[in-house]
């Protein structure tokens, strides 16, 4: 600890700065609220810092790359230091691309850095959301965060995938080929939407400028602002925290912003920033000087769009064959289905997820207490068979590169993987169900017998039985915590009079849904059933002290209570 | 630790509320050894300045780095291979530098400030009662004052007013591309054009084709078309690939005789959404496209034999011109490359 005199000058300057601060803003209105503010400590709770901080990293090196790139598709014949495309026709913007790693010194660094932190970026928030499923936390009054980080995901796969594109290699532009051909396939406006997004046909010489401005501009204007109001729900709401001794629906329990929190995630955005230069100093990301520039007529073996895009990519590659003609016109369900209904239901489902799960509960409760995954099987299971679901599609993605390092049919593999779709995320839906209810169980046992102490006891009468002890206070916490719910019971029984009381198919639905949810369920042990346990227990271990004092019989327990 | 404010109440810990054991309060805290050792706490804060004073340097040696490694050095990096100095030493550098001021602080809050977890009280997330009251009133007031209930025609004419103003955006972005028209119903083929190399760009005779090979080719007007539009809208709409079968192997074709001597022109953009093919087989006669591997018998009419792809391959009818070099017999008879609504 320093002393007085050695921070006495720093805190003086500092006390003057903010007397003429808070003389013109009055901001020690706001500090003296907000610099004593509790957060609670989870590593989970930082996976979404990783995609803020990623954020800025981003920022930070995309207006450097910005001071450098030329987003032209105007034809250039490259005569810069890498030799292997010298004399090569070209975009403008694949030329600076070149530059940018060649011969602007620590460009490739910077770009490596910008492509990292983007793949760091949507992985992050893609681990963020899984957590703020599975924990519950988007449950009132978090749903309106929820929607808004729905929107980040979406737009950060759009930036994502508008940020490759750009240098117009041979790979991004075989993406943009695609992009386009899907958007041509939209019934009705497709043909004119694809002609007004490329200036004309594909691939004119306006789409990179154009892609360029909604790229440094648009998306990340946009996205700055949802941030920003994702962060001060995430403040004004306070955050949320898992169940544990002493902490309830009504408080926070954590450190403070200042200092703790200010060094931890200042530290932190450090740390994030370190290891996206670590990795671009050590990993190679999408060396675009490899795949050559952009031209319609090639194309490389194996292309991969970045991680996040996979999935679609997988999607358009399992689908089958479907496309209708009739009346003079092409309905192209094996682009649509997969580039456009599959993604725009998931996300969809996605969004509206908290207020579906409303709908079965009737709960218009906050909560600010976090759910254990298996104390609500369903959720869980939902959420497990989504991600068997999209991994399945990102195998499908890989179907090529599977089915030549395992030399492999590639029929097969998206013959299985066209089945496997359909059977697989139920299958993961029902085990994960039964391990939750199952988890449960042990929870419960836990709590009613406490856990087996693996220390073995013998009994002068020769008999052996193994010793449980209770769990402790904080563990009992922690199993205690969850809500139950009880499935909603339609009473439509007929009255005094015969006659059915109407139930609106509302309520039908909300009855339905409820059984799907809570229809199966452990219940928690109640306060007299724990009591009863404890007493139980007491009365066992009084029994055995007393016959090991007198050496004979077991008195009071039957044989079949000892090791329950 | 001396100035909770009123939100803030000291943690309870260790069980203060032993009549009721469901709901224990915090758990004891566990002193660090930075807490009872002044000897550890010395040596986390020489560890702590040692991390800052890397991060000091980090940029200085960066600085240095930045102006004697030449940016074309290669060097060869264990695990990793031959990989560009520059690059290496910079990012090692910056990764290192950042990586210890973070570390350096999150060391500090874990070892020297205070681990005590503390207790705030959640406050109600909507307003009071009679907040929501005056708000409420507030905005009837300014209803009211304003007049909006009672000027129907005002109100209506605004909404109106306010619907329409987006419109304007309509009309400025009309110009953003052209209208589809014929577009993409037509490519520079046409009839007596000559098929030329892809790569060399010369004519090619019936010889040059071999058997069992596939050769991809343009038109031989695309170059000057290029130049003259100065886009490559021309280029994505025309690769095609010549194969030569034996007249009995070819089982179908989109036309009678499109073929010449067993030669034949199909086009090489997918019909799934526009990729150009490229993996031919020719065992099987069959192209694939490496980004949905849809999979095209070219013995068979260009028929889709695998993949998402739902129309066949376009075929190209083509013949030799006087000076028997291979030409187009006219344009496609059909779209080439992905669907679309109107394409029938």
């Amino acid at each position: 600890m320093t002393t007085q005199a050695e921070t006495g000058p720093i805190i003086k300057a500092g006390g003057a700065a903010a007397d003429y601060v808070d003389q013109r803003v009055g901001v020690s209105k706001f500090l003296k609220k907000n610099l004593n503010k509790v957060f609670p400590d989870h590593w989970s709770f930082m996976l979404g810092e990783i995609a803020l901080y990623s954020f800025i990293v981003l920022l930070l090196s995309g207006t450097f790359l910005a001071l450098f790139f030329k987003p032209s598709m105007t034809e250039a014949v490259y005569h810069g230091s890498f030799i292997d495309l010298n004399g090569i026709k070209m975009s403008e913007a694949y030329a600076s691309t070149i530059n940018i790693s060649f011969d602007i010194r620590g460009g490739l660094l910077m770009r490596q850095v910008h492509h990292w932190a983007a793949l760091m970026f949507l992985a992050a928030i893609t681990v963020h959301l899984l957590r703020v499923f599975f924990t519950g936390a988007f449950r009132k009054p978090r749903e309106i965060n929820w929607l808004i980080g729905n929107a980040l995901l979406t737009l950060g796969i759009l930036e994502g995938f508008a940020g490759y594109s750009l240098p117009d290699d041979l790979l991004s532009g075989t993406g943009l080929r695609i992009a386009q051909g899907i958007v041509q396939g939209i019934p009705v406006v497709g043909t004119y939407a694809a002609m007004l997004l490329f200036g004309g046909e594909f691939p004119g010489n306006d789409f990179i400028p154009r892609l360029y401005i909604v790229h440094v501009l648009l998306i990340p204007g946009i996205m700055l602002g949802l941030i920003t109001a994702h962060l001060m729900l995430v403040w004004y709401q306070k955050h949320t925290q898992f169940p544990g001794p002493g902490r309830t629906e009504g408080n926070v329990v954590g450190y403070r912003l200042f200092p703790v929190y200010t060094a931890k995630a200042g530290g932190f955005f450090f740390i994030v920033f370190g290891i996206t230069v670590l990795l671009s100093a050590l990993a190679s990301i999408n060396p675009v000087w490899l795949f050559g520039p952009y031209t319609p007529t090639q194309i490389t073996a194996g292309s991969q769009p970045d991680w996040y895009m996979g999935w679609l990519d997988g999607a358009l590659r399992m689908m089958p064959n479907v496309e209708f003609n009739a009346w003079g016109h092409t309905l192209s369900l094996n682009v649509l289905v997969p580039s456009l209904i599959v993604p725009g239901i998931l996300f969809t489902v996605l969004a509206i997820y908290p207020f579906i799960e409303q709908f079965a509960t009737g709960d218009r409760r906050e909560h600010h207490l976090l759910d254990r995954p298996r104390n609500v099987p369903t959720r869980t299971a939902l959420g497990t068979m989504s991600i068997a679901f999209y991994m399945l599609l990102w195998v499908g993605g890989d179907n090529d590169i599977i089915a030549t390092h395992f030399d492999l049919s590639i029929n097969q593999i998206t013959w299985a993987l066209r089945v496997m779709i359909f059977i697989v995320p139920p299958l993961v839906f029902v085990f994960t169900r039964r391990f939750c209810l199952a988890l449960q169980r042990r929870d419960r046992e836990k709590l009613l017998h406490g856990y087996e102490t693996g220390t073995i006891m013998r009994m002068p009468s020769g008999e052996f039985f193994e010793l449980h002890a209770p769990v402790s206070d904080e563990e009992r916490a922690v199993l205690l915590a969850g809500v139950t719910y009880q499935p909603l019971e339609l009473d439509d029984s007929p009255d005094e009079n015969g006659v059915r009381p109407k139930v609106s198919p509302l309520d039908r639905a909300r009855a339905k849904l409820s059984g799907f949810y809570f229809g199966e369920q452990i219940e928690k042990p109640t306060a007299e059933e724990l009591e009863h346990s404890a007493h139980h227990a007491q009365e066992l271990a009084d029994g055995y002290a007393r016959q090991l004092e007198s050496g004979g019989a077991p008195s009071a327990p039957s044989a079949g209570d000892k090791a329950h | 630790m001396s100035h909770h404010s009123h939100d803030l109440e000291p943690a309870a810990h260790g069980g203060e509320h032993p009549d009721n054991p469901l709901a224990p309060g915090l758990p004891q805290h566990k002193l660090r050894r930075t807490d009872v050792d002044p000897r550890a706490a010395k040596r986390a804060e020489r560890q702590i300045s040692l991390m800052f004073v890397i991060g000091t340097l980090a940029p200085i040696v960066f600085f240095f780095l930045y102006v004697y490694i030449p940016g074309d050095k290669l060097i060869l990096i264990p695990f990793i291979g031959q990989t560009s100095a520059s690059n290496f030493f910079l990012g090692m550098t910056m990764g290192v530098g950042l990586f210890c001021v973070g570390a350096g602080a999150i060391h500090w809050a874990k070892k020297l400030m205070p681990d005590v977890e503390e207790v705030a009280e959640r406050h109600p997330i909507r307003g009071t009662d009679e907040d929501r009251a005056t708000a409420v009133a507030h905005f009837n007031e300014g209803v009211e004052d304003s007049g909006f209930g009672q000027y129907k025609l005002i109100r209506r004419t605004l909404l109106g007013a306010l619907a329409a103003t987006p419109l304007f955006a309509v009309p400025l972005l009309k110009d953003l591309g052209p209208m589809p028209g014929d577009k993409l119903r037509n490519t520079l083929w046409d009839k007596d054009i000559r098929i030329v190399s892809d790569v060399t760009l010369n004519p090619l005779k019936p010889s040059d084709i071999p058997f069992g090979g596939l050769v991809s080719c343009v038109p031989e007007n695309l170059e000057k078309v290029e130049e003259e539009t100065g886009n490559l809208n021309a280029r994505a709409k025309v690769p095609v690939v010549l194969v030569r079968l034996r007249p009995d192997e070819i089982r179908a074709q989109q036309g009678p005789n499109w073929d010449y001597q067993g030669i034949l022109c199909y086009s090489k953009i997918c019909t799934h959404v526009g990729c150009p093919t490229a993996l031919y087989d020719q065992k099987a006669h069959t192209l694939l496209c490496p980004c949905h591997q849809s999979t095209f018998d070219l013995a068979d009419a260009g028929h889709v034999i695998f993949g998402p792809a739902a129309r066949s391959m376009p075929q190209l009818a083509i013949t030799v011109d006087s000076e028997g070099y291979l030409v187009a017999r006219g344009d496609f008879t059909q779209p080439i490359g992905p669907s679309f609504w109107e394409r029938g």
